[in-house]
């Protein structure tokens, strides 16, 4: 296999990763607001993530680190061409970080609920932008001979709006389910109770995401011309549907389960049908992004797959060991021995 | 138009990356310092060590929080100002980068989450281990972070070729010889050692000042002896890897080391003169006064008649700019040794039993807190204003590496943004910080610290 198609599939994995672990942390956030009563369950809520979401996080910066390695030309345009949205992007993610390490720091109702409200707004934001961003990726930006045609605004397009309210919707119920396998009580029954009242309109949008996708954009054009690559779209459907059916059956975390699944790989439902293009260019082809007019040389191609082909799994197996470690629910008694919190 | 975008992204790269650099110097030092002193109640079981870990792993928190989410804004700002830099290097410049991710930032973030969560999951060995291993990663990816810094400081392992589109580009043709870019590993051993003065100076500062009002005697007396060992030693390192820095500029950035000393004149034996003030318009020193013969020969080339070039044998837009480099440089060799000499002080001066009654001295250490940061924030104002024109030197200048797709409106909001938002969170941060360094720490019973401020 060509390097640069292995790059190509190692960067989709990176996202597809970044928004499976970071999309319950995002969810989580935006829900906290609605799913938490006292002071106390708030606590509980970012507990749940305290051990892990900077690790998540690292997944983006990660994939960030990728497309500047592997595809240098494609990172210098995407990045400059999306200024003013990742500004909006980094300062969400600033302040969604800062949130959960402030919010204990003071006990003071004016500052908790400052951050408290921080992390809904951070979380609706960052999903509805990295929704917005990879939807306009997925759909093509306007690029020619002279670069980028679009503005900041021409980025709220339908399609790029429709798969921001899928990563908002999406995530929600990631979250959600996220909340309800790692809390206990009444507590985690809510959050079950609202990822079922989530899931509806989640599928439904992931309906609409396809139609669209098919009669808006060229995103399922591989698709037809391979039509083996259906599993991805099929998987990603059926492994929504398995949330739902174990949901119902009070089975949360096989319900969790799928949610990553679904995640991951209504991801990489995208990422299969923007190749061989990083981003496509709306306009004309001749200009799209593609891995093999933006990609670094082949030696270091090598070297950064050799690097990758030794550190990920390493990461992997680390980050599975302290998953495990932290598999218990989050109790109120964790919360108030506060030596054991941020 | 596009003079404006390069001055405001030159601005706003200034800010963001100095603001980053708050709080990755003392995140390399406490991240050793709380793992020594964990590991010393780990093997001791004297619960003063727990306490001092749990003190100063809080104030490393709060921190740590802050390096960590101003780092993305790094990453991010070399695509989003610096395109054409991105495209021109991101064939070698975006390996370091992505290999630090991978290899050290994923370690980082994963133990530092076991280690504030994990005080009763995981065995004390592996507790401590955790904050081992955060301190490895942090200062691991310091070096990834210095290596990409050392190729655009002094290129190495790279040609230039056209790339897919037949544009011109470097790209990487010897991985070996990036990662053993001695110039890199300089920047890295300097930098690293500054952030353990930094972290010193820190500790030993907080500690003075419980000292004066005589709260712990017994607790901070230990943090500041501590403190000051590691300090001297580091203050040493820092010393001599400035030293070997120097050297290596003076090979292989002559502009750089010209304006670092306002060298004028091509000449031998260049004497170093205590009181100086460039004159960068005149092309010369409005005052050269108190000289040392051949002082900075010996200093850049350590031969006394070695000879250096002066500024006048550069073309003028081939000099970096001089005053900034010039003070920049001064000033943090002065705050060096100051250093060096107060850690030593307090080596002598921690050992006697009645050390907290020098009231004078525990002062100035209190005072001195800022000096290793201001020390560091003018070391990367020599690195980086002493490289210009270039960013990448000799390969690309600041000039052509900006975005070719913003605008001035666009770019002179997000450098105001950054500063008033960055400006917020540094208030906050010393707040808190301030606020838990004087609290002083917890008392702690059957091996956990039990805050005082439990809630119903």
């Amino acid at each position: 296999m060509e390097l640069q198609v292995v790059w190509f599939i190692l960067w989709g994995f990176l996202w597809a990763v970044y928004f499976m672990l970071d999309g319950f942390v995002i969810g989580m956030g935006m829900i906290s607001g609605f799913l938490a009563k006292t002071d106390t369950e708030r606590k509980i809520l970012i507990q749940t993530v305290g051990p892990v979401w900077d690790g998540n996080e690292v997944w983006l910066i990660t994939a960030g680190g990728a497309t500047f390695a592997a595809f240098p030309g494609t990172y210098a345009l995407m990045f400059s061409y999306l200024y003013t949205a990742l500004l909006v992007l980094l300062f969400a993610l600033i302040i969604r970080g800062v949130s959960f390490e402030f919010r204990e720091k003071i006990d003071n109702v004016t500052w908790r609920t400052f951050w408290s409200r921080a992390i809904v707004v951070t979380g609706l934001l960052l999903a509805l932008l990295f929704g917005v961003a990879f939807g306009n990726i997925f759909r093509g930006l306007p690029m020619n001979a002279d670069g980028y045609q679009g503005s900041f605004f021409s980025l709220l397009n339908p399609y790029g709006l429709l798969v921001g309210a899928l990563f908002v919707l999406l995530f929600a119920v990631h979250g959600a389910l996220y909340v309800s396998v790692k809390t206990e009580g009444e507590l985690s029954d809510r959050a079950g109770a609202l990822a079922v009242k989530l899931w509806l309109p989640a599928l439904i949008t992931t309906a609409a995401f396809l139609v669209y996708s098919k009669t808006g954009t060229n995103l399922l054009a591989n698709y037809f011309a391979m039509p083996v690559l259906l599993v991805i779209p099929v998987a990603a459907v059926g492994s929504l549907l398995a949330v739902r059916f174990f949901l119902a059956r009070k089975a949360v975390h096989r319900a969790f389960a799928f949610s990553c699944a679904s995640v991951f790989l209504v991801t990489f439902t995208g990422v299969t049908g923007l190749f061989p293009n990083l981003i496509p260019s709306s306009i004309d082809p001749a200009w799209s992004l593609t891995i093999y007019n933006t990609s670094s040389s082949n030696y270091t191609l090598k070297v950064m797959t050799v690097v990758a082909l030794i550190f990920i799994p390493i990461v992997v197996a680390y980050k599975i060991w302290v998953y495990r470690i932290f598999r218990a629910r989050v109790t109120e008694s964790d919360v108030l021995k506060q030596s054991h919190s941020y | 138009m596009v003079m404006e975008v390069l001055t405001l992204s030159r601005w706003q790269f200034a800010v963001t990356c100095m603001f980053h650099f708050l709080f990755v110097p003392l995140t390399l030092g406490l991240s050793i310092l709380t793992a020594y002193f964990e590991t010393r109640w780990v093997q001791t079981k004297d619960v003063t060590w727990l306490r001092m870990a749990r003190f100063w792993g809080k104030l490393f928190l709060i921190n740590f929080a802050l390096g960590v989410v101003t780092g993305i804004t790094m990453e991010f700002q070399f695509g989003m100002n610096w395109a054409e830099f991105s495209r021109y290097v991101g064939d070698v410049f975006g390996a370091p980068l992505a290999i630090e991710a991978t290899v050290a930032f994923f370690l980082e973030s994963v133990f530092i989450g076991v280690w504030i969560f994990g005080w009763d999951k995981v065995s004390k060995k592996v507790h401590a281990l955790s904050i081992w291993i955060v301190a490895v990663a942090t200062n691991l990816s310091a070096l990834w972070i210095l290596l990409a810094n050392g190729w655009m400081q002094h290129p190495v392992g790279y040609r230039l070729a056209a790339d897919a589109l037949g544009r011109v580009r470097a790209e990487m043709v010897d991985f070996q010889a990036l990662i053993t870019n001695m110039n890199g590993w300089y920047k890295f051993a300097h930098t690293v050692s500054s952030g353990y003065v930094l972290a010193a100076f820190f500790v030993m500062g907080i500690s003075a000042w419980h000292l004066l009002r005589k709260n712990e005697i017994n607790f901070f007396k230990r943090s500041f002896r501590t403190a000051a060992i590691f300090g001297l030693a580091a203050a040493i390192l820092v010393v001599v890897t400035g030293d070997v820095s120097a050297i290596d500029v003076a090979k292989h950035q002559p502009a750089k080391l010209a304006a670092m000393e306002s060298v004028w004149e091509t000449h031998r034996g260049v004497d170093f003169f205590l009181l100086l003030v460039p004159d960068a318009d005149a092309e010369k020193n409005s005052i050269e006064a108190i000289g040392l013969p051949k002082m900075v020969s010996i200093l850049a080339f350590h031969k006394p008649d070695a000879e250096v070039k002066g500024l006048r044998d550069f073309p003028r837009d081939l000099r970096p700019p001089v005053a900034p480099t010039f003070w920049s440089f001064r000033i943090m060799v002065g705050l060096g040794f100051y250093m060096l000499l107060m850690a030593a002080i307090g080596v002598r001066l921690s050992k006697k039993p009645n050390f907290e009654d020098y009231v004078f001295f525990l002062k100035v250490m209190f005072f001195s807190i800022p000096v290793p940061y201001l020390a560091g924030q003018l070391g990367w104002v020599v690195a980086e204003v002493g490289r210009q024109p270039w960013v990448v030197y000799g390969v690309l200048k600041t000039a052509d590496a900006v975005s070719q797709s913003i605008g001035s409106a666009q770019v002179a909001a997000s450098l105001l943004g950054f500063t008033l938002f960055y400006g917020g969170l540094g208030v906050l941060d010393v707040y808190l910080l301030a606020k838990f360094a004087r609290k002083g720490p917890d008392e702690v019973i059957g091996g956990f610290a039990l805050t005082k401020e439990v809630e119903a």
